[in-house]
């Protein structure tokens, strides 16, 4: 696969690994994604899975001890490869993160508004006074009351929920072209999550932003995603559009992942807090220390056969597609098929 | 330590209610003028503890019957002890450290001559341990488990081994007698010769300096090291900031606040470091004065000296948690959730 | 009561062994402390060592460079340096010790106080701590040395004073810390008395953080005495003392440089010594003080 001319951030067979003393950890093993402009690809898995380490590793941010391979092309411009200074011209530019944990991403010794304006100042080039006058904008644009107050005070004066609004605005300070949102809710109260996923909607409506969200909540995927990717043991395991995802998982894992949520009487409510998180399938996640040519997802699968465990089954789309627009693609030899998914 | 091992004043009801920091600076202060009168009491008892007639203690060599008689008289000896008390207090608030048995002269004049030998004594070897120790923390930290952090850990470690007064007669041996680029002795004022002054200066500062730069580098390193595994350095490593600016404006910045802390705490030792090095360098200092007044039985200077010392001490600690309270906002708005 | 005894007792000694082999891996704290034994030997079988007498003068080989027969050199009244650096660290190791344990006898006591009752004793403590730490460590000591007069043993006693401050810290957070933790709050509702509790749970429990304040103790005492054995408020000639040797090579330093070299360099690798011991048992048994 080559990379897509067309898409604003295209990855292509990114593996990364990591040496320690004792052993090497493969901790994502050939993943490959394109996201067209605007568009919300969500990624999804069971914590350990690799979808942080994908998007750490996009964004360039991993430790020295990691070892990427693959592709990964943000417009033009290839990043794999690059080093802190050459990124560095990128990163909070042309794409920009937002993390897991709002109360320690903040520094709390300065103040909102220089931790926003910082990034103008660097990529836009900005005076003090522009710096801050812009920032007050931004804190405006994620829905925060009072602004022009709120741009002088520390991160401790503010609620988590705050606190990960200012997060987006310095993400999308400059207008980046990708934001990836790495679990951006999971940290923060019911309530105020719903306000989060709104600020991230109107942002992708108003400035066109693509976002790759990464979670374990399907509730969220359901809300905003176009397409979802999911991943299992380092490895994509399926992709889809978000409805036919739904729909008609062709994977038995993510099968697996859906039936809790699909299952009448497994709703949110009875979840308690509203939260569907990833019901849990049985047997194991494999370790990540060898890269088996198999199915790593063999041992818990009802599936399996001896092909399972003796060959690794490629990422493709079946062949009675519909074909109408985006792929539908799974690693598997046994995949449901559509007939049978949709029953 | 981290900042959550300060003990933070609870917000007062009233004036100080919406200035969490005025009534943190506030509480510091009476804790300090308590300190202060404690201390105060532990010096005069101290003299008055002395076996024998304090009269002979403060009368120094001189023993007539006349001189002892004018002493008491001068002290008021034959007072209530609580009004003795009252009476030294009162004066050395006024200024009156009382009278030196060895040269005749007011203490307050004594002190007057050796405080700016050491006050620029401390303060060259502070600006050498703070930019130094920071200096070395940072490279130590940033350059983990490389040629360079070992460089940095040895020497510190040797500066924290090696004992000042030794390392004071290795650099006269190397740089006043073997290769004379500084002088070993004496002090000439900034004011009359800058150069002939800073000569003479570098060694002892060196020596005092080094002690600490130790202390500030182990300490920044620590300190370095946590902030730069925290979330907001790759907060600002997302945002694009150049290595500079994440080092510098972010994880050293957070450094600061425990460093600032450390260097606090460690003034006391500058200042028993300050005694030795002026015995070695010979310079009419503080430490000087201590040491002669100790060997001369001057207990009059003796109580002033160590009164002012402890005075200074207690005062400096005050600042360094002010300053504290400035570098870290959590403290200076109150309310860290 | 009973389990709750054993179970501290067996906790302690399977993390114990543990500890120790962590300890063996640690190569610099393993050189630390062969050195330190070393010296300690040193001290303890000093007239064994030394190959001469430390005080007898020699005047017909006053400040002799080191040699065959004087390994070390001799001072300027012709007294073999070797033997007077062995006496001389026989001396440093007994201020050493017996200012620790002078410190930790008032401090630990006075810390458990505070900690496990609060309140007024808290208050009480602290103030005083307070108040000991306002005087900088060698202003105590040049005053304890006036008004005590200048001795080996005043010395002892001005380290051990001013060192007292930093266990009764140490000793009163660890008390803090112990008195929530599971298996001693359990002995607490056991109907534990004060003495049981603090002797038999707390105080156990509080030894990895006072061992590590104990190596930090006794390389500061070391450097103590030998500072104030050099200012002349410690050990008084003739009697062998690195800070004596120090002060009075003072004189000498040009023409007989290895009077001021050998006793200092015997004070750094006692410190370092111990400091190095000190660094990795504190890795090794109070992880959270290694920032320090």
């Amino acid at each position: 696969m080559s990379p897509n001319p067309e898409a604003v951030l295209s990855v292509r067979d990114l593996s990364v690994s990591f040496r320690t003393d004792a052993r090497t950890v493969h901790a994502v093993d050939h993943v490959s994604y394109d996201l067209a402009a605007g568009e919300v690809l969500a990624v999804v898995g069971e914590s350990g899975c690799g979808k942080s380490v994908t998007s750490m590793a996009v964004m360039g941010l991993l430790p020295p001890t990691a070892h990427i391979t693959g592709s990964i092309r943000l417009g033009t411009r290839e990043l794999a490869g690059g080093d802190d200074k050459a990124y560095g011209k990128i990163r909070g530019k042309d794409i920009a993160m937002i993390f897991q944990e709002p109360m320690t991403s903040l520094n709390p010794v300065l103040t909102i508004g220089r931790q926003i304006g910082e990034v103008l100042r660097r990529h836009q080039g900005l005076s003090k006074k522009e710096a801050r006058a812009r920032a007050v904008e931004l804190l405006d644009l994620v829905g925060i009351p009072a602004p022009a107050q709120r741009v002088d005070e520390y991160p401790h004066q503010l609620s988590g929920g705050m606190r990960q609004r200012v997060m987006i605005a310095i993400a999308v300070a400059c207008d980046p072209a990708v934001l990836i949102a790495d679990e951006p809710t999971t940290a923060l109260d019911v309530t105020v999550q719903a306000g989060i996923l709104e600020v991230l909607q109107s942002l992708r409506e108003r400035l066109g932003t693509a976002i790759v969200l990464i979670t374990h909540d399907l509730g969220v995927v359901a809300d905003i995603a176009d397409r979802v990717l999911v991943m299992y043991a380092g490895r994509p395991v399926e992709q889809a559009p978000v409805d036919e995802l739904f729909a008609a998982p062709r994977h038995p894992y993510t099968r697996g992942l859906l039936s809790a949520v699909l299952r009448p009487g497994a709703s949110a409510a009875a979840d308690g807090g509203g939260k569907r998180r990833l019901p849990e399938i049985p047997g194991l996640v494999p370790s990540l220390d060898s890269q088996p040519d198999a199915c790593t997802f063999a041992p818990r699968c009802a599936r399996a056969d001896e092909r399972c465990t003796t060959a690794r089954p490629g990422f493709k789309s079946d062949t009675d597609d519909a074909g109408d627009g985006a792929p539908h693609l799974a690693a598997c030899w046994h995949p449901n098929t559509l007939q049978e998914a949709a029953q | 330590m981290t900042t959550s091992d300060i003990a933070l004043p609870k917000a007062r009801a009233g004036l100080f209610a919406g200035h969490p920091m005025a009534a943190y600076v506030l509480t510091r202060v009476r804790q300090s003028v308590i300190t202060l009168f404690l201390v105060s009491i532990v010096v005069f008892a101290g003299i008055r503890a002395l076996p024998g007639d304090p009269a002979l203690a403060l009368a120094g060599e001189e023993r007539s019957p006349a001189a002892l008689a004018a002493i008491r008289a001068e002290y008021g000896l034959d007072d209530n002890i609580v009004i003795q008390y009252g009476r030294f207090i009162g004066h050395a608030l006024t200024g009156d450290l009382g009278t030196s048995s060895r040269t005749g002269l007011p203490v307050s004049d004594a002190i007057g001559q050796a405080l700016p030998v050491t006050l620029e004594l401390a303060a060259l070897s502070l600006l050498l341990a703070v930019v130094l120790g920071i200096g070395a923390g940072i490279v130590a930290a940033v350059r983990r488990g490389r040629p360079a952090e070992w460089i940095a850990n040895g020497l510190a470690l040797l500066g924290l081994s090696v004992p000042t007064f030794w390392l004071g007669m290795v650099l006269v041996l190397a740089f006043a007698i073997a290769v004379p680029v500084f002088a070993a002795s004496g002090y000439v004022p900034f004011g009359t010769d800058p150069l002939d002054n800073l000569r003479r200066m570098v060694l002892p500062a060196i020596v005092l300096g080094s002690g600490l730069a130790a202390v500030v580098m182990r300490q920044t390193r620590a300190a370095m090291l946590d902030s730069l595994s925290a979330d907001y350095v790759r907060t600002a490593r997302a945002k694009g900031l150049t290595r500079r600016e994440v080092i510098g404006g972010h994880a050293l910045r957070n450094s600061l606040v425990t460093v600032v802390t450390v260097l606090g705490l460690q003034l006391g030792h500058l200042i028993s470091g300050a005694v030795v090095t002026e015995q070695i360098f010979v310079l009419p200092g503080f430490g000087k004065l201590t040491i002669d007044a100790v060997f001369t039985r001057d207990y009059a200077t003796l109580q002033g000296v160590v009164l002012c010392t402890s005075a200074a001490y207690i005062l400096i600690n005050l600042l360094v948690d002010v300053a504290y309270s400035v570098i870290d906002p959590r403290i200076r708005l109150g309310g860290a959730k | 009561m009973t389990t709750a005894l054993s179970l501290t007792a067996v906790r302690s000694r399977a993390a114990g062994s543990a500890k120790l082999r962590a300890l063996r891996k640690n190569r610099l704290a393993m050189t630390g402390g062969v050195i330190a034994g070393v010296f300690v030997l040193a001290a303890l079988l000093a007239p064994l060592v030394a190959p001469y007498d430390p005080a007898q003068p020699d005047f017909g080989n006053v400040l002799a460079a080191p040699d065959w027969s004087h390994w070390l050199g001799t001072d300027d009244l012709g007294r073999d340096q070797l033997s007077r650096v062995v006496f001389g660290a026989r001396a440093s190791m007994q201020v050493g010790v017996l200012a620790v344990i002078l410190a930790f006898v008032v401090g630990v006591p006075l810390g458990l106080l505070a900690g496990y009752y609060g309140k007024v004793a808290d208050s009480v403590v602290s103030r005083v701590t307070d108040t000991m730490l306002a005087f900088p460590f060698l202003v105590l000591a040049v005053g304890l040395a006036a008004v005590l007069g200048p001795s080996l043993t005043n010395a002892t006693i001005a380290i051990g004073i001013s060192q007292i401050p930093a266990v009764i810290r140490i000793t009163r957070a660890e008390t803090l810390r112990l008195k929530h933790v599971d298996y001693v709050a359990a002995a607490v509702a056991n109907g534990g008395g004060d003495g049981t509790v603090l002797f038999r749970h707390i105080l156990p429990n509080a030894t990895s953080a006072l061992v590590v304040q104990a190596t930090v103790g006794i390389p500061a005492a070391i450097i103590g005495e030998a500072l104030l054995s050099f200012l002349g408020l410690g050990v008084q000639p003739p009697e062998p003392s690195l800070g004596v040797m120090l002060s009075s090579a003072q004189a000498f330093l040009a023409p007989a440089p290895w009077m001021a070299v050998f006793p200092g360099l015997a004070v750094v690798a006692a410190t370092l010594a111990f400091n190095l011991l000190g660094d990795g048992l504190r890795d090794v048994l109070d992880p959270r003080g290694a920032t320090r």
